[in-house]
Formats: structure tokens, sequence, C-alpha cells
């Protein structure tokens, strides 16, 4: 009998392992001859631990389980079934270009990866060479996945063009965003894609050396992919392109790309100027492209497929498709990848089902601790960079985090200086002080001074203008959102107190 | 500064560790990650003697150190349990669970238990953010904290 289980970090948080050990010892039991597969997550985490058993040749999933169910699933008998995995609703209506393999193989097994379409985009990236790659990229309208939503082509072109001894390709894998795991889970569930993804950089841009920087509070990630490097390495993958992993130390600012530079070299991550541009001047002073691990992994798919069919899915100048995670208060949280343009309020009420805790949603924040809090007044705003930024927010990394009615949102506003404050590199002074300061005002709001308000909007306009990068820069969209879409709490918080 | 004792062997395992980075492009952030893994923390003593074989400043090595969460510069609990303080979590309850494992150690952000067991930490996201509130227990995840499971972590800690 052959089963799959999830081994993808949020499984194991939810108990996979003991699923799987009680697996295993229950077969024993019954004298099943059992071949249990540990791949990544298909990215239902309310489902998780999630097993998959083929049924006529389908594969049909049962979770959450508890390793109580390893009898009656090795029996036929689980009453946990979802049916066949690719029908449930919430899957069945996703678009996977990027997570196509993820969940679906064994991350580690370079057989399945081939099997399933792995290194068809590699090799046809040495058929059509280092021109033929950028203008396949050109064509699908890819852009940077970590963030800023950068077109692909043009940094990849610019690294090109660059004249220089030695390059790097940099995979920015610090995902430091709350409510965002999109990495995490294409680092765990299918780490070849990362790889191949920037070994055709590598062939683009013309560089012979690699490099992920990872964050360090994801230990499984970095274990399965040094595994797998080793893995790529021993087969002979790389064909001349040297990679390295790195792993992080507890910076949310190291996410930003110079910072990152900074920290891979062994200094403290406090963020460079620019320009220079990291794609002229970036790691060790050499031409370097630093890009997202969704985007280095969205590389194969748009090869493969072209640059056009990639570009037929999505809206307006959001092209192809986005992960987004579904996260926080949330009753069907997981990862959805879908092509741009959803509404909002359908992927919060109609795909995660509104609060699990049956309460009716207050607010969303988009983007991770540097996006706005969307009331669900806004709701209709379509999944793309241009609507959410005329909206007064932005997609980020595309995590969104449900909060129910309970939510306080001055203490939403405070936290979001407060962790400000906490990552500050201490470079600027509008973000190392302003987040302090924005702490103090927020309080002094709380408390019920009228004349703190205004002090509080100066400030975010400070922060906004003159901090060095987003850190400091994009924390006003937060706190401001609050402010915008809830007056009545920070006009509560005074009455309150007089 | 707390007091630092030097631990036994530092200078034999320090070199065979900076022997097995030297060939790396900026060594220093893996060479303090296995410095850490070796002692739990950063001892003093390793500062100079890193800074002389990479040709930095103490200062610098230092500075380094103290950017960086992570690094510790002091020893640590057995066990390190880091809960997550971040947002998606704080949507999911994250805040009373805090406070419930503050209150049964009787510790706050960055101490240790009296007794040793225990040093609770802040983390900001673990990319568990759909099965909150999430916690890692040094290399172990833990996710959908509730009271009762928190509890029964924290005695399995021996808290
Ligand atoms: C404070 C801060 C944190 C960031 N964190 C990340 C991160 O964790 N991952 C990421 O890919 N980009 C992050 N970025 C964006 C990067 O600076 C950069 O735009 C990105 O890595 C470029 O890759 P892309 O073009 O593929 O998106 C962050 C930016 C800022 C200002
Ligand atoms: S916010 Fe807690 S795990 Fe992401």
């Amino acid at each position: 009998m052959k089963i799959w289980l999830s081994q993808d970090a949020a499984a194991r948080a939810l108990g996979a392992d003991e699923v799987a050990r009680a697996l295993t010892a229950e077969a024993v039991q019954q004298g099943i001859e059992l071949q249990l597969v540990r791949t990544g997550s298909r990215g239902m985490v309310w489902l998780e631990p999630m097993a998959e058993v083929e049924v006529d040749g389908v594969r049909h999933a049962f979770g959450p389980l508890a390793p109580g169910d390893a009898a009656a699933l090795l029996a036929g008998t689980c009453d946990k079934g979802q049916g066949p995995t690719e029908e449930i609703p919430f899957f069945a209506r996703q678009t996977r270009l990027t997570f196509a393999r993820c969940g679906v193989i064994d991350p580690l097994s370079l057989d399945e990866y081939r099997a399933h379409g792995g290194f068809a985009a590699l090799e046809k990236a040495r058929e059509i060479g280092a021109e033929g790659v950028l203008s396949e990229l050109t064509d699908s309208g890819l852009r940077g996945r970590g963030g800023a939503g950068f077109p692909a082509a043009i940094k990849w072109t610019t690294v090109a063009k660059a004249e220089a001894d030695r390059k790097y390709i940099v995979c920015n894998a610090d995902e430091g965003d709350s409510g965002t795991f999109a990495d995490r889970m294409l680092m765990e569930g299918d780490p070849f894609t990362l790889i191949e993804g920037m070994a055709i950089a590598g062939l683009a841009c013309g560089a012979a050396k690699g490099f992920i920087y990872i964050r360090s509070e994801y230990p499984d990630a970095i274990a399965i992919l040094t595994e797998a490097l080793r893995i790529a390495r021993g087969g002979g993958l790389l064909d001349g392109f040297d990679l390295e992993l790195r792993v992080g130390a507890g910076a949310y600012v190291c996410g930003e790309e110079t910072s990152l530079l900074n920290s891979l070299e062994g200094k403290r991550g406090v963020v460079r100027a620019k320009p220079p541009l990291p794609a002229l001047e970036g790691a060790f002073g050499k031409p370097t492209l630093v890009n997202n691990v969704l985007t280095l992994a969205s590389v194969p798919a748009v090869i493969t497929g072209g640059g056009k069919a990639y570009a037929g899915y999505g809206a307006g100048r959001s092209k192809g498709t986005m992960p987004i995670q579904i996260a926080g208060n949330v009753l069907r949280g997981g990862l959805f990848e879908a092509p741009f343009g959803m509404p909002l309020g359908q992927l919060v009420e109609e795909i995660g089902g509104g609060p699990r805790s049956g309460a009716p949603v207050k607010a969303v924040q988009v983007g991770g601790p540097l996006g706005a809090y969307f009331p669900p007044a806004l709701f209709d705003t379509p999944f793309t960079y241009e609507d959410f930024d005329a909206a007064g927010g932005l997609i980020g990394h595309a995590g969104i985090v449900v909060f129910d009615d309970s939510a306080d949102m001055v203490a939403q506003a405070r936290f979001a200086m407060e962790f400000c404050a906490v990552e500050s590199c201490g470079k600027c002074t509008p973000c190392r002080v302003g987040a302090v300061r924005g702490v103090e005002t927020i309080d002094r709001i709380a408390a019920g001074d009228a004349a703190a308000l205004p002090l509080l909007e100066d400030l975010c306009h400070t922060m906004k203008l003159g901090s060095l990068c987003a850190l400091g820069g994009f924390t006003p969209y937060p706190v401001m959102s609050a402010v915008r879409h809830f007056p009545e709490e920070f006009q509560l918080a005074r009455e309150a107190a007089e | 500064m707390t007091d630092q004792i030097t631990p036994d062997g530092l200078d034999e395992r320090l070199s065979e560790i900076l022997a097995a980075h030297q060939g790396l492009e900026g060594p220093l952030l893996p060479i303090l990650h296995a410095v850490q893994a070796e002692w739990g923390h950063v001892p003093q003593a390793s500062v100079p003697l890193i800074a002389k074989a990479l040709n930095l400043s103490r200062a610098e090595v230092h500075g380094v150190v103290s950017f960086y969460h992570d690094f510790r510069e002091a020893p640590v609990g057995t066990h390190v349990l880091r809960l997550c303080r971040a947002e998606a979590c704080q949507a999911q309850g994250g805040a009373g669970i805090a406070e419930l494992v503050k209150d049964r150690l009787g510790v706050d952000w960055h101490e240790t238990t009296a007794n040793g067991r225990v040093t609770l930490e802040p983390v900001y996201c673990l990319g568990l953010c759909a099965c909150g509130p999430a916690a890692m227990i040094d290399e172990t995840v833990c996710g959908g904290l509730t009271r009762e499971r928190t509890l029964a972590l924290l005695e399995e800690l021996g808290a």
C-alpha cells in the first residue's frame, strides 16, 4: 500500500510525524507492506496533517489526521476522506504553474522531478541560449514576487549586460513577512524547481555562482535544501554553476536586498544607499541578480510553457499567477495559486471561508507587516499590483492575514511601529527614531490625548519620505490604513479616556 | 556585561571551525552559526580569535554579533522556546498564549526560567501563519497552540 503524507513544516507543526510513526507501527501490526512517501504540502493547511491514498488511479485526500486514524486509514475505513485531492474546491479553483509539483512528488527524488517535467526548462534554456531566455522572460511579463514587483526581465538584462569577471545570482529566501509561507512551502516541497530556476538565471546572466540566503527560522527548509543541493551537485545537474546555501541570523531587514548583500558578505545587515544598483554592484562589489524564491521558481514554468502563454494569465500589467497565502483567523488557510485579478473579498470569504472563529471579518492585512489593513468595504479590490496601489495598499509577497471583529486596530497600529523599532537596521533616523516615537504617540492616543493624532500623521509622512528603505518607508501603510479605515477606534480611545 | 567563562577546549575547536570555513566568500556568518551551534552562544573569548583569522577588528566582529537577533553573547537555558508574536498569530490568539507562557514560566521575553530549563524568545513569523499560534522549541515546530497544548508542552520541557 502506498500513502503520501505531507512533511511540510506546517504539517509537522500539526503532528504529521506522529501520524507517520503510527502508520508505520500499525502497518507492521496489520502485516501490510507500506510505502510511505513524505511529500511537500498541497497547500491546504487546514487539512494537515494530510495523507493521500490512491483509489482507482486517483489520489484521494484524508485529513486532518491524528495518530489514532492510522489503523482506519490502512484498513480503508477512515472517515476523514475529502474525496479526490484535486477536486477539493480550494484546490480545483487554482492554476498551479509555480507550485505544479509541490505536494505531488517526493521533494528529493530526481526521478520523480524529471517524470513531472523537471529540467525540461534548463534543457530548453541551453538550446535557446541567454538571448532566448531573456526574450521569453520579457514576453512573460514576470515581475518580482518579493514585494516590489519589479519586472524580472529588466533586472536580468541589466546583469547580463554588465561586464565583470564575476557575477552572482542571489536568491532572497528571507521571507520575513507575517502571513507568508510560499517560499518555505516551495523550498520544502519542490526544491529542485528553485535550483533549476537559479541555474537558468546563471546561464542567462553569465553568472557562475549563486547563493540562496535563507532565514534561520526555517530549519526544515534548510535541511531539505541542503540535501537537494548535494543531490543536484552529485548528479552533475548544475553544470559548472556553483550554488551555496547561506543562513541568516534573525533580522527582518536582511530581506531588503542591499541589507541581505551586506549580511552575505559577513557584515551587519544595514541597508546600502542605491545607486549603485545591486545589478551592477552587488555581492562583493560584483553585478548581482537578487530575486525572490517565487520569482526564480516561476522561471522554469515560464521557459517550458513559453513567455507568451504565461502572460496569458493575469490582469493588466500583473501577469501570470501569484501564489497567494491565506492566513490568520481563517477557516481554510493555505496556499492558493491563481492568476492575478481575483477580488480580495472572494479570496477571504469564498476561498478562505472567512474567520475560523465564526465572527465577521473586521480587516485583512495584505503584504506583511508593511502592508495596509483593508476593511470589508474594500473587498472588491482586484488582486493586482496596480489595484492595490490605487487602494492605498500593496500586495507585497501576497500574504493575506484575516482578523475577526475582536481585532483592536489601535493595538495593530502600535504593533506596526513596535515591529519597525525592533527590526530597524539603525542606519537612517526617520526609521530608527520615528518608529520609537510612533509607539509613544499611539500610546498617547490610546490614553486619550487628542493632540497626538495629527502628530502621528506628521510622523508617518516623515517616515514615508525620509527613510532609506521600505522598512521605515512603508510602516506608515499599516498605521495610516488603520487610522483611515477605523477612525472611530482612534476616536473612541480618546473618548474612553476623557 | 555578563561574566564570561571560557569554555574548555575553545581554542582547539575554534581553530577547526575557522579552518572549515576558510575557503568561503564572506565566511563570518557561517562561522558564527557554527560557533553558536557548538557552545550555545558566541563566547567572548572567541571574538578576538575570529577577528584575527578574518583580518577584522574585534569591534567589527562584535558589531556583527550584536546586530543579529540570533547571536547570543551569554549562555541560555537547556531549551529555547520561540513564540511567534507576528500579525497572523496575533489574529489567532497569539497574545493570550504569550501571556500564559510568561505567567507559567515566570519570565518575560529574552529571559530564562529560574531552573535554567527554558529561555523564552519572541520570533516574528515562522511561516506557520495558517496554523497559528505557532512556536518553535529548539528546532521543532509547533502549530495550532491551544492553552491545553501549550501547558502540556511546557510540562514536557520541565519548566
Ligand atoms: C524591509 C524589507 C524586507 C524585505 N524582505 C524581503 C524578503 O523577505 N524576501 C524577498 O524576496 N524580498 C524582500 N524584500 C524586497 C527586496 O528588497 C527585493 O526587492 C527583492 O528581493 C527583489 O526580488 P524580486 O524582484 O524577485 O521580488 C524586502 C524589502 C524590504 C524593504
Ligand atoms: S505570523 Fe506567526 S507564524 Fe507567521
